[in-house]
């Protein structure tokens, strides 16, 4: 509980400070999904750590000694905020000035991620795709395989389930606009792939896991999540094919313009379905731990 | 004129809905039980949220703005009451009883109320 009001009160900090993209994601990851998950593991772990039995010393003076050799690291870099810093006299003006020419979208926070630095972007949704193989490789083991149909969970609360069966769309429809409107304003990929997920996670709440998976089945999100990366590296592959070099989006439309455009709305695209399916994945693995509650024992 | 009237009223709504964010927060903190703590902070959510956006819309006027705005805050209606009804139906359910009160056995479905175990 405390994690996710830490994540709202660090996803207003950041409207405060004018990263409204970052506070977006935080606020749909950190307050959204990570409780959701944390309450998952709660569920089936137990809700007191085991105490430890070996020293803690020796862990501790490792922490330490790498914390101090990171400041260390840090005391060369110019001071919070210069004015005559690097990233803010050569980088910064230069995506500033230079998006509305080479790409020409308003949003330069979605230019910068997605075309200046798309290989960082690359990186990150692969990091996502990683984390979600591993949550699936260690809980796997141990999903049992849905059983019987028509479980009809949640049947005493109606408040609920009428309440969802009228937001799922709305929802859905958010997560679309805020995928495709990340040119022009706060969003993007990943905002979009939670909002979606949440969508899932909502009615796999509500109305049953079963129900959920046969909505939609744990193979089709895990191909999901496969083809996002793969469509992000695709088009890497598609400007090799056209004479140039990684991810230069230039080539894939008439002009330099077009060609971002599409770049930036492929990309942006990969990192929603895989952001979506790691989530709605690894949340059948979490819930998909314990038996169902059957609907008696309400 | 009616630029200061438009800024009266949406003063007028902030102001409120500030206050009633404040009282449910007041509420929330000082009510003795979970069940009555529920109903200050389901206020907070649903109107004190509403009626600051509706003072925000006054000051957008009419634009892309407010239409934002006024769907921001029918999600918020709908779903507020939902997540406090939620909270007090776990609450019911998990069996924590009212502080004072006695919690009514669940009767089996398909027997009228009276009948059941004796």
């Amino acid at each position: 509980m405390l994690a996710s009001v830490f994540s709202l009160v660090s996803a207003a900090l950041f409207v405060n400070l004018d990263a409204v993209d970052v506070a977006f994601t935080e606020a749909a990851v950190g307050a959204g999904i990570s409780t959701i998950l944390m309450l998952g593991t709660v569920a089936i772990t137990a809700r007191r750590e085991a105490p430890s039995t070996r020293p803690r010393a020796l862990p501790l003076t490792v922490v330490f000694l790498t914390g101090l050799a990171l400041v260390y690291g840090t005391l060369d870099m110019p001071r919070f905020g210069d004015p005559a810093a690097p990233a803010q006299v050569h980088v910064a003006p230069k995506y500033i000035e230079d998006t509305a020419r080479e790409i020409g979208i308003p949003n330069i926070v979605t230019a910068v991620l997605a075309s200046y630095r798309g290989f960082d972007t690359l990186g990150e949704v692969t990091v996502i795709f990683t984390a979600g193989i591993g949550v699936l490789l260690l809980l796997a083991a141990t999903i049992r395989d849905p059983q019987g149909a028509g479980v009809r969970a949640m049947h005493h609360h109606l408040v609920l389930r009428v309440v969802t069966k009228v937001l799922i769309g709305p929802i859905l429809l958010f997560a679309l606009y805020v995928q495709f409107h990340g040119d022009y304003g706060p969003g993007g990929g990943f905002q979009a792939g939670i909002i979606f997920a949440a969508a899932f996670i909502i009615y796999a709440l509500v109305f049953g896991l079963e129900t959920a998976r046969r909505a939609v089945p744990g193979r089709i999100v895990r191909l999901l999540l496969a083809a996002g990366v793969l469509l992000y590296g695709g088009v890497g592959v598609v400007s090799f094919v056209f004479g140039r070099n990684y991810l230069n989006y230039s080539v894939l439309g008439p002009d330099m313009i077009t060609g971002q455009h599409i770049g930036i709305l492929l990309i942006e695209f990969g990192v929603g379905m895989t952001v979506a399916a790691v989530m709605v994945s690894t949340f059948y693995a979490f819930a998909g731990q314990h038996a169902p509650i059957r609907d008696e024992e309400w | 004129m009616t630029a200061v009237l438009i800024d009266a009223v949406s003063w007028a709504f902030i102001a409120t809905g500030s206050a009633l964010v404040v009282t449910g927060a007041l509420g929330l903190v000082r009510m003795p039980d979970f069940y009555t703590r529920m109903h200050p902070a389901g206020v907070t959510d649903t109107l004190g949220a509403d009626l600051v956006l509706v003072g925000m819309m006054c000051q957008a006027g009419l634009s892309l703005v407010t239409v934002k705005l006024f769907l921001i805050g029918a999600f918020l209606f709908f779903t507020s009451p939902t997540s406090t009804h939620a909270i007090a139906n776990a609450a019911h359910v998990a069996g924590l009883k009212p502080g004072f009160a006695e919690v009514p056995k669940r009767r089996p479905r398909g027997t009228e109320p009276g009948e059941g175990e004796r």
